[in-house]
């Protein structure tokens, strides 16, 4: 036990020369470097950031930082959005696909003080979107990044916990555990028991979480215009898609993939496309079916589409 | 209705005001004072600094009031703030032989060299309420004795002459930083006990005690406990020497356990080792006993399959900041996935149905 941390005296804590030595775009009344994450720590992820582009679906690990909010509210995320933050950037923060969530209103607002940059709530305005749980309705373009918070890593983990064990299996691409795990399902249940944190393969090498989105967004994840990252910050892992490669949901050929969303449409735009959020009215157990993603909504709203409980949309901006 | 599942700014801000307010409590009460936590509270304060790993008393007092006394969250505070904090350099290792003691027992002996030390400790009050606290009672100074000039040798080294306890290799290897490089396993001794050091108290109590209960039990005594202050210092390269930059309070134990030989090593005792900042002995007791556990392989000992004994198990598990993050977490919102399985299970309960008509009709 050599490592002892050397703290700057209870004088310096003020000093913001020891937070910032060298960035622009300040914000002094909080001190801390652009974006929060000092330089170094930048380096260090933008590093394992190349490597996983580079590699597929690979998990990279990294030496995740403690971040000002809590591991599992999307660390992961918010240091690999951190790390390719630039001052022209603009930002838009989603959670279950909305924007106005309490954590996405968080996450946004924090990279707003510390790093000064425009957000935005429109999907196609954003050059970086971080996400929980959500891919966007809107097709992704050329140049945009898309940062998955992503809570375990692992596909294999509820297959094998054991890091140690499951490293082996992805170097050896050792996949029969998760084809048995996804037959038994189709054997006891007739369909793959699983609707989110569906596993994918990617480019034909490495078998990936894609976070617990609904599998409904898994085919977006498939020659995707954008680049996607994936961090975990608890579990040190980052891994990433590059533009337009092959992403697969694993499934057999006499039971193929299915996306699976609410039936019917929306209530306030009327898409019928969209993932569809169920939200309980009263206690008869009405029920009404909107949009999940809020951005894709509103704009089609704006555009004069119509559900058939629209005028609700109306009173929530009166 | 809709409007009423979203969160929003005003919400958190609110949040916010009516936190702070909770906070201060009643104003008919003075504002506790930071100077108060730190000087009375200082167990709590220790314990801050130790899994937050980071040593400084004012702020754990700032972080223990900001965190309305919940520990770990004010852990977390310190974890946040230390992270951001710039690496000046690194400092020598410390020196606990010459450490000025407060504290210093030893099971395993007598009398030992130096004396046995009680210290300020609880070990023999009787837990009765003393309401003398609770009205203000002011109790009066301590007496007062010499302190030791010399240097206070480990009790353990005098084993070590009769080459009856295992020796731990000594070794200059840069040690690993768990706080700058991802966590690889199998993790070296040093990476393990960073990891121990910064591991809650609770969960280490647990694992410690599952030992002793014959949970791959490895028949530990205190060796020796110590507590009490330690040079910290740095080496100048402009200057050719080390300079001593400060003093940090820390708690060491070393336990001595039974060990019966192996193909190659014959019968000795061998150590568990723990050190944390500040007065902790509980915390360093349990990390001795988790740490002999862990060494069952350098020690050719068998496997158990004992939690304390699993090096994955416990430094995955041992963080309570990641622990408590990942518990809470499931908190946040999580409609899209539930909405996901909902419409799974409805999926799965249509195609039963049918079956089962099916097989009614037949």
């Amino acid at each position: 036990m050599t490592e002892q941390i050397i703290t700057p005296s209870a004088n310096d804590k003020n000093d913001t020369t020891t937070h910032n030595p060298e960035t622009h775009n300040f914000d002094a009344t909080d001190s801390y470097n652009f974006a929060y994450l000092d330089e170094q720590t930048k380096r260090m992820i933008r590093r394992a950031l190349l490597k996983a582009l580079a590699i597929p679906g690979y998990q990279v690990p990294f030496a995740s930082r403690e971040m000002p909010m809590p591991y599992g509210w999307g660390t992961g995320g918010v240091q690999v959005t951190a790390a390719c933050l630039t001052p022209d950037d603009c930002v838009k923060v989603i959670d279950q696909g909305a924007d106005d969530t309490t954590n996405a209103v968080s996450i946004r607002s924090f990279f707003a003080r510390t790093a000064g940059v425009r957000t935005t709530e429109a999907t196609d305005e954003a050059s970086l979107i971080q996400t929980r749980h959500r891919i966007p309705e809107t097709e992704l373009t050329e140049g945009q990044l898309l940062v998955y918070q992503v809570p375990i890593p692992e596909p294999l983990r509820f297959l094998e916990p054991r890091e140690t064990e499951t490293r082996k299996m992805h170097a050896l691409s050792e996949y029969g555990l998760m084809h048995v795990k996804l037959y038994e399902d189709i054997s006891q249940h007739g369909h793959i028991a699983t609707a989110y944190a569906y596993p994918v393969n990617v480019e034909g090498r490495y078998v990936m979480d894609p976070s617990p989105i609904p599998k409904f967004d898994n085919p977006k994840m498939s020659d995707c215009a954008a680049i996607q990252l994936f961090g975990a910050g608890r579990e040190q892992r980052i891994y990433a898609i590059p533009p337009y490669s092959h992403v697969k949901s694993l499934d057999f050929e006499d039971y193929p993939f299915d996306r699976l969303r609410a039936p019917g449409a929306c209530a306030l735009c009327g898409a019928d496309d969209s993932y569809l959020d169920e939200v309980i009215m009263d206690d008869q157990g009405t029920r009404m079916y909107v949009c999940s993603d809020t951005d894709y909504c509103s704009t089609r709203h704006e555009r004069g589409h119509v559900g058939d409980q629209s005028d609700l949309f109306d009173s929530e901006e009166g | 209705m809709y409007v009423a599942v979203k969160g929003g700014e005003h919400a958190i801000a609110n949040a916010h005001q009516w936190l702070g307010e909770i906070r201060r409590g009643d104003t008919l009460f003075d504002a506790l004072s930071l100077d108060q936590i730190r000087e009375q509270l200082a167990l709590s304060v220790a314990r801050v600094m130790a899994e937050g790993s980071l040593y400084d008393p004012d702020l754990a007092a700032l972080a223990i009031k900001q965190a309305r006394g919940d520990l770990i969250e004010a852990i977390f505070l310190i974890r946040a703030y230390r992270t951001t904090l710039p690496r000046l350099g690194y400092a020598l290792p410390v020196d606990t032989s010459s450490m000025r003691c407060i504290r210093r027992i030893s099971a395993t002996f007598k009398d030992i060299p130096g004396g046995q030390i009680l210290g300020p400790t609880f070990d023999y009050t009787h837990r009765l309420l003393d309401f003398r606290l609770a009205a203000d009672g002011e109790i009066g100074a301590a007496s007062k004795a010499e302190a030791l000039s010399e240097d206070v040798p480990h009790i353990l080294e005098l084993l070590n002459r009769d080459d009856l306890i295992q020796e731990e290799e000594l070794t200059n290897a840069e040690p690993g930083d768990l706080t700058r490089e991802p966590l690889a396993l199998p993790a070296s001794r040093a990476v393990r006990l960073q990891a121990l050091a910064r591991g809650d108290e609770g969960f280490l109590l647990g694992l410690g005690y599952s030992t002793q209960r014959g949970y791959a039990r490895n028949h530990a005594f205190v060796g020796e406990l110590r507590i009490g202050m330690v040079a910290v210092e740095i080496m100048i390269p402009e200057l050719g020497f080390a300079i001593e930059i400060g003093e940090v309070e820390v708690t060491e134990c070393e336990t001595v356990n039974q060990f019966q030989g192996s193909k190659t090593e014959p019968p000795q005792f061998t150590r568990g080792y723990g050190l944390t900042f500040g007065q902790q002995e509980r915390k360093t007791i349990a990390m001795a006993l988790v740490d002999r556990a862990l060494r069952w392989r350098e020690l050719g000992e068998d496997d158990l399959g004992a939690a304390a004994q699993d090096e994955e198990f416990v430094l995955s598990h041992c963080d309570n900041i990641q622990a408590t993050g990942f518990v809470e977490h499931i908190k946040l919102p999580h409609y899209v996935d539930f909405q996901s399985e909902l419409e799974l299970v409805r999926q799965m309960r249509r195609d039963a149905a049918t079956r089962q008509r099916r097989q009614q009709d037949d």
